[in-house]
């Protein structure tokens, strides 16, 4: 009986989590301009609600945030893109 | 950059904002008529509305003129002024030159 409790066998190996690296893709592109005429890139940086993403998630380095952050706004003015929306994506 | 719903009428309000800026001294770089677009969320109770795109190049002080009779036509519903940084020159000059290929492909 004690050597059963002490081999616990899980049904499926105990996942071990790979932590996968951030990068700023702008960075690693080379991306220098962020287009805000160009919904669809945008969309990249946005929820289903049409609110930015923060950094922590979408790990875009703070120069280029601030760009995207600019672009999303540029594109909402001339409704390009929504500022409310449900259902984005 | 959004005249209302009118068709050869917004060709029209776009060669008199090209002449104004012409007369302004301004170099008109490029251009582009995205045509009738539907807007992501009404503005003033419109759907739909034509989009155009002027780059120009000219002196700081035409904008604030050019804001004014954008603001004082009613055909304009919603305009947006960007100054173009070097990267945002370079990045329209690719586009531009994509879009070239791209008729040439076509046609």
């Amino acid at each position: 009986m004690a050597e059963n409790t002490s081999e616990i066998r899980y049904l499926t190996p105990a996942a071990v989590e790979v932590k996968k690296k951030k990068y700023c893709r702008f960075k690693k592109s080379g991306i220098k301009y962020i287009d805000y005429k160009d919904p669809n890139f945008l969309l990249k940086f946005v929820n289903e609600q049409g609110k930015l993403l923060p950094r922590r998630l979408t790990g875009t380095s703070l120069k280029y945030q601030r760009k995207v952050a600019q672009a999303v706004k540029r594109a909402r003015h001339i409704a390009v893109m929504p500022y409310v929306a449900d259902m984005m994506k | 950059m959004t005249p209302v719903l009118s068709e050869d009428q917004a060709k029209e309000a776009v060669s008199k904002y090209k002449k104004l800026l012409k007369d302004a001294g301004c170099k008109i770089v490029h251009e582009e008529a995205w045509g009738l677009k539907k807007l992501a969320y009404p503005i003033q109770k419109k759907t739909t509305g034509f989009y155009h795109l002027i780059e120009f190049q000219g002196a700081g002080t035409v904008i604030a003129d050019l804001e004014l009779t954008f603001k004082r036509d009613e055909k304009i519903i919603r305009y947006l002024t960007v100054a173009l940084d070097k990267h945002a020159i370079a990045y329209s000059e690719k586009r531009r030159n994509k879009k070239l290929k791209k008729d040439l492909v076509a046609s």
